[in-house]
């Protein structure tokens, strides 16, 4: 596997016009002539989907749920960061960037997040054009907030529900091209593999979930935007369709997969409370504006956070970073979170978790203009849990949220298969060990409005692609796979239920092994037992796993079971990067790596690379390669929020 | 926390050519935390374990936001709490002893797919009709060049957080979609972006809405009661007023 990042020449603020200057063209008269299908109708793949349409290529998108306007994207609350620099505080693209690779613990590409804090701001300008109802000031002018890692208020919000009305937005645009004829929208359709003809990505099978038929599309390019893999660990805040089915497919056919163990567990959720759940829902990081976070001083304290004398409070963030206090980086906030429950003080019924308390910002702006701000959240928090937080503070615990691993993609995103690009979080490309928070938002956008057109124009232009029909014997034998997987699947399920295990109870145990391992914290010993652990779990799954029905009826059992069974290997990559990495970086603590004062150890001589890994085939295991990380233009340093 | 014991009776259909029946399942020990999508997979895992197809149901972020769940709970669109969709819906809601009628959305617009799966995608159809501004891709203002009374966004914001679930459509005695519509064309009729298209879009929306099978709305106010983002009847009004002063003056 060669990686070739394809950083263009010249100064980190030139690479982006050097890059397009030198980059082939597509005359629009011939770009009717040339296919591309998206996957994936988020941030990412509906921006991608109405940009490529609008500039004239025919455009195929695909969407596992009913209707485009569901994707994981609409459920983001909190913001979007651009560096307009509108609040006068010192903001410019360069602080943006420079946040953004601090904020990752400086395992990010330079030039990738130099022209992602570049497109920023024409991210807002088009939201806005596009009747995005984004929160503004008396006088009329756009309304900002802060979020954590960053001292600039930089952050453009509708409420809380900044994902749900940009995805709106998208989808909107999207719509309007669905109408024009130039996209054609398949939903309810699952991607189940990647056909490759000579080396090339030409096209997909996927699955009417509606009635089992498998279909080829092929296509002069595919573009995957797919979102990430939070759901291999059962329990996270993505959608319960979120899944790793195509990007792993993709990188059974060779393209290479970068980081998998990265993954950002968010310090604000709700605290798990019972094994029925199905799974987490995150209160958006922006509370941490106005909410405080503590825990009881004494060890065990069962009494009610109302009878807790503020004397008797640790505010541990405000005591141990003055200067961030609350809005310390979301990695920070939740390896908190998790020494404080481990010691002992954990609050609530399970132990597992924190306060956060509005009470001192109630007192100081009045319920009316905190409930304009959160009302949503409480609203959320309180349907949930059945308490008010203007009453009593909220209990938080940190949930698997956003993974920064994906498909490794080079500066024009695409992976390793020619001709297969990822954008959003599908790929890796931007917020290295750790996200900040808005910043999902404002990449899945960059990627699909700003950028994607430009790489496809410059694949297309630079290749002489032969037609491909979607009769070629590469996708009968994709079909033949792909259905020969299913028949693999449901073959257990004939004799009945008695003595098997369900999808669920399979995944549970997966998401277990990896929340136990492979999360916030972990250690040599503990990883190595996951990998040894791992291969019991996914015999039992294909032995005995149960799955009522058939394959040729709307099915949801089997639907998760395919998901499910991805997982279950790209499990084993995930484990083995966090072995391979023998660093504490970003969103994760390597026990074995720890500086005196016991925070987080980065070990730049060994690791400043980014870990990418090539499938060998089954029962083989992956190689990693490496693609070192040059920092020409910042000086990486041990991360400091105090 | 407590625990509750109650009968189910949930619709199960085939596929849309298929007639359906309500069957009926005891359930017991359900933890009142629980959401009521949790209580579904409680009784799915049960149905599998027994060696029975579970119940279908279309659901995706469980957090209120997607709106793709949602179901008819002893007659009301969303179940018994106000401004609350179906995933939202937690179980302290009810008691020991209940009845659960669980049923899908119905309307001639929303076909069943099998049990409780409908399909909405005329509230696709609607929108590409032209729920949205026609622009694209590059070449916009500075966004502070657009200036909006912070008044004029939240009201927006007010009708732009309809997550098309479609309860709204499924409470209405008529089967109209004015609400979902409505709100759409508020959201761009109240904001400046909005304005070069204004009538083209209220006349076009509107048509499709017709032509999906939609029905017309006669002020029940049902939709109102059951929309989870509280979206107001008011936003009809504006759809009415927009309609009426595209039709004079293009029509």
């Amino acid at each position: 596997m060669k990686l070739d990042a394809r950083i263009p020449s010249g100064d980190l603020a030139q690479k982006w016009d050097n890059y397009r200057f030198a980059s082939k063209l597509v005359n629009p008269a011939n770009r009717r002539k040339f296919t591309i299908i998206v996957v994936g109708t988020g941030l990412a793949g509906a921006s991608a989907s109405a940009t490529l349409a609008e500039q004239g290529y025919n455009v195929k998108t695909f969407c596992i749920q009913d209707s485009p306007r569901r994707a994981h994207s609409i459920a983001a609350q909190g913001g979007i960061n651009a560096a307009k620099n509108y609040q006068n505080d010192g903001d410019s693209v360069l602080r943006l960037f420079y946040d953004t690779i601090k904020g990752g613990d400086f395992r990010a590409r330079e030039a990738n997040v130099y022209r992602l804090a570049q497109v920023s701001g024409n991210i807002i300008d088009q939201c806005v054009a596009q009747g995005v109802p984004f929160a503004r000031e008396y006088g009329g002018t756009l309304a900002n907030r802060s979020f954590g890692g960053a001292q600039v208020s930089r952050t453009f919000y509708a409420r809380g529900q900044t994902g749900q009305q940009l995805l709106l937005g998208a989808y909107g645009a999207l719509s309007r091209q669905i109408h024009s004829g130039r996209v054609t929208m398949y939903n309810r359709r699952e991607m189940m593999d990647l056909v490759v003809i000579d080396g090339r990505a030409r096209g997909i099978t996927a699955r009417n979930l509606m009635n089992g038929e498998l279909e080829s599309h092929a296509a002069d390019a595919v573009v995957l935007a797919t979102g990430g893999y939070g759901n291999v660990y059962f329990l996270s805040t993505n959608a319960m369709a979120s899944n790793v089915t195509a990007a792993w497919r993709a990188c059974k056919h060779g393209a290479g997969f970068a980081n998998p163990c990265f993954v950002q567990i968010h310090p604000t959720c709700i605290p798990v409370h019972g094994d029925y759940q199905s799974k987490l829902t995150l209160m958006s990081e922006s509370l941490r504006n106005d909410g405080r976070v503590w825990v009881p001083i004494q060890k065990g304290d069962q009494r009610p956070a109302a009878a807790i004398p503020e004397a008797e409070r640790d505010y541990y963030l405000e005591k141990k970073y003055p200067s961030f206090g609350n809005l310390v980086p979301r990695d920070v906030a939740s390896r908190n979170a998790k020494e404080q429950c481990d010691g002992g003080k954990g609050v609530g019924s399970t132990g597992l978790a924190v306060y956060l308390d509005f009470a001192e910002a109630i007192k100081r702006d009045g319920e009316a203009t905190i409930l304009k701000k959160y009302g949503n959240l409480f609203q959320m928090y309180e349907k949930i849990t059945a308490a008010n937080p203007l009453h009593e503070p909220m209990m938080i615990y940190p949930a698997v949220h956003y993974t920064m691993g994906g498909l490794w993609v080079d500066y024009n995103l695409m992976t390793t298969i020619p001709g297969l690009f990822a954008l959003g979080e599908c790929n890796f490309s931007d917020h290295g060990a750790n996200r900040l928070g808005a910043s999902a938002l404002m990449q899945g956008l960059a990627d699909g409005y700003f950028i994607i057109a430009t790489s496809i124009a410059g694949y297309i232009g630079a290749s002489s692609l032969q037609p491909v029909a979607a009769t070629d014997p590469a996708f009968d034998e994709s079909r033949k796979n792909v259905a020969d997987r299913i028949h693999r699947l449901l073959r257990n399920s004939m004799r009945g239920p008695a003595g098997k295990v369900t999808v669920d109870e399979v995944h549970k145990q997966l998401g277990r092994l990896l929340w136990d391992n492979c999360g916030m914290a972990r250690n040599k010993a503990g990883l190595e037992a996951a990998l040894e652990q791992l291969p019991a779990i996914r015999d039992q799954f294909w032995n005995d796993v149960y799955i009522p029905g058939n394959a040729t009826d709307i099915n949801q059992s089997l639907e998760r079971a395919g998901r499910v069974a991805d997982f279950l290997e790209f499990a084993e990559i995930m484990i083995r990067d966090a072995l391979a990495r023998e660093e504490s970086c970003g969103c994760h603590l390597r026990e074995e790596s720890q500086t005196a004062e016991n925070e987080a150890q980065r070990d730049d001589a060994n690791y400043s690379h980014v870990s990418v890994w090539e499938y060998q085939g089954e029962g083989e295991p992956p190689v990693m390669h490496r693609e070192p990380l040059v920092f020409d233009n910042v000086t990486p340093s041990q991360r400091s929020y105090k | 926390m407590s625990s509750i014991d109650l009968t189910l009776q949930i619709w199960r259909q085939k596929n849309n050519d298929s007639l359906g029946h309500l069957e009926t399942y005891p359930l017991s020990g359900i933890n009142t935390d629980m959401s009521f999508l949790e209580m579904l997979d409680v009784l799915n895992e049960q149905l599998t374990r027994a060696g029975k197809e579970p119940v279908a149901f279309d659901h995706d972020c469980r957090e209120g936001i997607c709106g793709m769940c949602g179901a008819v709970v002893n007659g009301i669109a969303h179940g018994p709490e106000r401004e609350t969709t179906l995933c939202q819906l937690h179980m302290r809601n009810f008691r020991s002893g209940d009845t659960l009628v669980i049923e899908p959305f119905r309307s001639r617009a929303f076909p069943i797919r099998k049990d409780l799966m409908v399909d909405r995608s005329a509230f696709d159809r609607i929108i590409q009709s032209g729920g949205y501004v026609s622009v694209n891709t590059g070449g916009t203002p500075d966004a502070n060049t657009i200036p909006i009374p912070s008044q004029v966004a939240e009201l927006a914001m007010d009708a732009a957080a309809c997550i098309g679930c479609g309860a709204c459509v499924a409470s209405c005695p008529n089967g109209a979609a004015m609400l979902f519509t409505g709100a759409k064309i508020s959201q761009l009729c109240l904001l400046p972006q909005g304005q070069p298209e204004r009538r083209q879009r209220a006349l076009a929306m509107v048509e499709t809405m017709d032509r999906e099978g939609f029905g017309n709305c006669t002020n029940a106010r049902e939709c109102e009661a059951v929309c989870p983002k509280g979206i107001s009847i008011r936003n009809i009004a504006r759809l009415n007023q927009e309609f009426l002063a595209a039709s004079l003056l293009e029509g």
